[in-house]
């Protein structure tokens, strides 16, 4: 009988760790500084902190999201913000009315 | 090796011009980006327009693979010719313009344009500069809803990068049995450190981030940390208000339809979603339900009920 160490590995929701520092969200989604100052010029991203700018929350996936729709779909950063509440109103309506 | 019919992929003809090929990869890209798709298998369509659209796209891909017509008769495997290639230089079809991924070698291409095109035919090589830190891999997976509204583990299976020994990266599949945190949210990410990419010699390995889906539950749908439902409930209950039992993430719970109440009322829950902190509200959405008039009982209380309440549902219709 083999010994089955079956090892569990244990995460943290990232979102709820500590905010993210700009340069910590560019290599997360593989993105430009420019593009995410852009993106907080949209309200599509929060500043959390008045000095040095810090992410959180929904950041993280707005953010991968926003550089996947630009490079693949060509959707520049205003399109990028309609996209994303369309996205998410549609994931509401969907939740509250079944598909 | 499977044929691969990038015309039909694309659903063009072989004689389509550049424009038309582009416009075609411009709407199926569309149509097929896993972001905005609502297709059954997406992910794995945009991948094969990709591919095709990086053949077609090049004049001398193109070239090549026209010479190799519609592929072998039905249920015979395609060998590639023996000079297959001599003649050509397959460099890359140049700069991708506006809204065209660059195809990136994430070794994920199909075996037919391996073979054919191999790593010459990409734009590009892979970025490899020197680092003291592996690099972050992300990958999307899809648990029950149970696993966040418990906390269970779950034993999932990823595609990661992989670099050989030869630097060309390929995707692996990867089995891992992690612990769902109890919570959490579709789009939030359960972050595994040292899970990611392992550089010998380096200082630290990446982190593996896990963006959460969830499956469809056969009973509630979540929005956030809300979770909706649907709730049938009796005319008589809807219209005189009743105190009905209905089931919760945490069990079942009373629950109290006010007098009045209508088809598509929605009642709110309390702090019964997803455990999440602060947890979130279950949200109830009253489904009338008719009785069926299919005894002769049913039927006479139907009929007695139309006689005693005049009642005009179309009222406003004009009609």
């Amino acid at each position: 009988m083999s010994n089955n160490h079956v090892r569990v590995l244990v995460g943290e929701i990232a979102e709820e760790q500590e905010s993210l520092s700009l340069a910590r969200l560019c290599e997360l989604c593989d993105g430009e500084a420019s593009l995410i100052e852009e993106l907080v010029d949209e309200g599509v991203l929060e500043v959390a902190s008045a000095g040095e700018p810090r992410f959180a929350g929904t950041a993280l996936r707005r953010a991968r999201l926003a550089v996947r729709l630009q490079r693949d779909l060509g959707v520049n950063t205003a399109g990028v913000a309609i996209v994303i509440d369309l996205l998410e109103r549609i994931e509401t309506l969907e939740s509250r009315f079944g598909r | 090796m499977e044929f691969k019919d990038y015309y039909a992929i694309m659903g063009v003809a072989r004689n389509a011009t550049a424009d038309q090929i582009k416009q075609a990869y411009r709407k199926l890209a569309r149509k097929y980006h896993p972001d905005v798709s609502k297709e059954k298998d997406a992910e794995a369509r945009f991948k094969e327009i990709g591919e095709a659209y990086e053949v077609l796209r090049d004049a001398e891909k193109r070239a090549a693979y026209d010479q190799l017509g519609s592929g072998p008769p039905p249920g015979q495997e395609f060998r590639p010719p023996p000079d297959w290639g001599s003649g050509f230089e397959f460099r890359g079809a140049g700069q991708p313009g506006p809204g065209e991924r660059e195809f990136a070698y994430s070794g994920d291409a199909s075996e037919f344009f391996e073979t054919l095109f191999g790593r010459a035919g990409f734009a590009g090589g892979p970025r490899r500069r020197p680092r003291d830190r592996g690099e972050d891999h992300h990958a999307r997976v899809m648990v029950d809803l149970e696993a966040a509204l418990e906390g269970g583990t779950r034993t999932l299976t990823l595609r990661v990068p992989e670099v050989g020994a030869d630097g060309v990266p390929k995707l692996i599949d990867r089995t891992l049995n992690v612990k769902i945190p109890r919570g959490i949210q579709a789009g939030q990410h359960i972050r595994l450190a040292g899970q990611g990419e392992t550089i010998p010699g380096a200082a630290s390995p990446g982190d593996l981030f896990l963006e959460v889906a969830f499956a469809p539950h056969r009973l509630y749908r979540p929005d956030g940390r809300d979770l909706n439902f649907d709730l049938p409930v009796a005319p008589w209950e809807a219209a005189l208000g009743a105190n009905i039992t209905v089931p919760t993430p945490g069990g079942p719970v009373e629950l109290r339809i006010p007098a009045g109440s209508k088809g598509g009322t929605r009642l709110r829950l309390r702090g019964r979603g997803l455990p999440s902190s602060p947890p979130g509200d279950l949200y109830a959405t009253l489904q009338l339900v008719l009785p069926p008039a299919d005894d002769a009982a049913a039927r006479s209380a139907y009929e007695a009920f139309a006689s005693a309440v005049p009642f005009n549902p179309r009222a406003g219709f004009g009609a």
